[in-house]
């Protein structure tokens, strides 16, 4: 699984660190979505999965 | 067993029941009716990024042909569903068309809501539809002064965006400040200084008895005699959930499609995003007009159709931007709550605060901390005490 994530498409709404805190996390100063790490195992990639599902902004795609 | 879905309505909500009737293991036939001509594609976009330009129309599209391809559904776009018949389990299009289901997903947004008067007139516009917006952005490139009757959500965006393309705008509303029904009286006031601030003229307290002009809109008359000139005219007073194709079908139509705390309006038939009202089991019967909740709801309804049985009780969730203003809620908010500024300063242009019943924590807003919101959101799902709640503080982490 390969995570992509748009940082000008990103409206800050923290719903991916919501479901993949080891993947994904926010700025300080402006809450844009930050790439920690590509997920690492299967829970991780569907917490993931479920990231890209419910971002509002659509920001984040997921390559299987 | 389900042998036929069928999901009228092909927006965020629509599409996305629709992906998740397939990954929870629906492989049979599968029909999406949509009244636009196009594809699905996101809505908060217009109102900020397509409305001033600064994104390529087509960016709002929410899936890739490939994906589209990928769901296995027949498409039937820009044919608006006109009526349903429960008891043959029928739907009829407005081409004539009748399709029967087994499970139906309704899921078909809100509409425009307009001014009992000066429609019209040429340069009176609504916002809801990318052909909507596309036409009132042709329109702000040869105007000179816009109007704006509504400071909710979308009047005060598109009040944000006319200003930052250097245009004339006044805003007119009949509560006292800019967005008061989300946010509360205090946030209410600090969105009126930012308006004014950015050159705004705000008109709050005060509503709009006509449209004037004789053929083209000239200006609007307000309720205390004075008269604001306009070309451009957005009339932005909110949405009506898009039911009147149900009227007589005998489904329960309140405000918007009345669902259980599963969605489920009538066996086999859930509803979901802007046309659902459903009973949230923490809350109450709730309608949501927010795009995380279009995702969320779609995804539980489709679950539910399938059988599985899940109640929806969300954390609501909504954003807005205004010029360099991010605002975002989670939980419940609003003038009807106690608000208490737990971090930050407004007089610094970042702060948050949190919304209480009198008994718990119930909402966090952040205005310009985005990551303090998702923080905040825990003494929501955990309704911390309100006293306790009363001396946090945060730190930047």
């Amino acid at each position: 699984m390969k995570v992509v994530l748009d940082q000008d498409k990103c409206i800050g709404s923290g719903q991916c660190v919501l479901s993949a805190p080891e993947v994904f996390d926010q700025r300080d100063d402006d809450g844009i979505a930050v790439l920690l790490a590509q997920p690492a195992d299967a829970g991780t990639e569907e917490g993931t999965r479920e990231a890209a599902r419910i971002c509002p902004a659509l920001a984040i795609t997921v390559a299987e | 067993m389900l042998n036929r879905i069928l999901v009228v309505g092909a927006s965020a909500a629509g599409l996305t029941a629709a992906e998740a009737l397939r990954r929870e293991g629906f492989t049979e036939e599968l029909t999406i009716v949509g009244d636009e001509p196009h594809a699905p594609y996101d809505r908060p976009p217009l109102s900020k990024q397509i409305l001033r330009g600064t994104w390529e129309d087509d960016r709002t599209v929410l899936r890739s042909d490939a994906l589209l391809a990928g769901l296995g559904a027949t498409w039937i776009l820009g044919t608006a569903a006109t009526a349903l018949d429960l008891p043959a389990r029928e739907v009829t299009l407005a081409d004539g068309r009748v399709l029967g289901y087994d499970g139906l997903v309704i899921a078909t947004g809100a509409a425009a809501r307009r001014l009992p008067f000066g429609h019209h007139l040429a340069g009176v516009h609504v916002l809801r539809t990318l052909d909507d917006t596309l036409r009132l952005r042709e329109e702000l490139k040869t105007a000179c002064s816009v109007a704006i009757v509504g400071a909710g959500f979308l009047g005060a965006e598109v009040a944000a965006v006319v200003r930052e393309l250097g245009l004339t705008v006044t805003m007119i509303d009949p509560l006292p400040a800019p967005m008061i029904r989300q946010f509360g009286p205090e946030p209410g006031e600090l969105l009126r200084r930012l308006h004014e601030g950015h050159g705004v003229d705000v008109r709050c307290g005060v509503g709009v008895t006509a449209l004037q002009g004789d053929g083209r809109v000239e200006g609007v008359e307000l309720a205390d005699g004075s008269q604001v000139a306009a070309d451009v005219v957005l009339v932005a007073v909110g949405a009506s959930p898009a039911t009147g194709w149900l009227a007589g079908s005998g489904l329960p139509i309140g405000d918007g499609v009345e669902c259980d705390q599963y969605c489920v309006a009538a066996p086999g038939v859930v509803a979901a995003g802007d046309v659902a009202s459903w009973h949230h089991p923490g809350i109450g019967r709730r309608r949501l007009e927010h795009r995380m909740n279009a995702t969320e709801q779609a995804t539980n309804a489709a679950r539910n159709l399938l059988g599985q049985g899940v109640p929806f009780e969300p954390v609501p969730y909504f954003w807005t931007d205004q010029y360099d203003v991010k605002l975002q809620v989670y939980g419940r908010s609003g003038a009807e709550f106690d608000f208490r500024i737990v971090a930050g300063d407004p007089a610094e242009g970042r702060f948050a605060a949190l919304y209480g019943d009198g008994e718990q924590v119930v909402g966090a807003l952040a205005w310009n901390l985005p990551r303090q919101a998702r923080l905040l959101r825990e003494h929501v799902v955990r309704s911390t005490p309100w006293n306790s709640a009363a001396h946090q503080e945060l730190n930047s982490h």
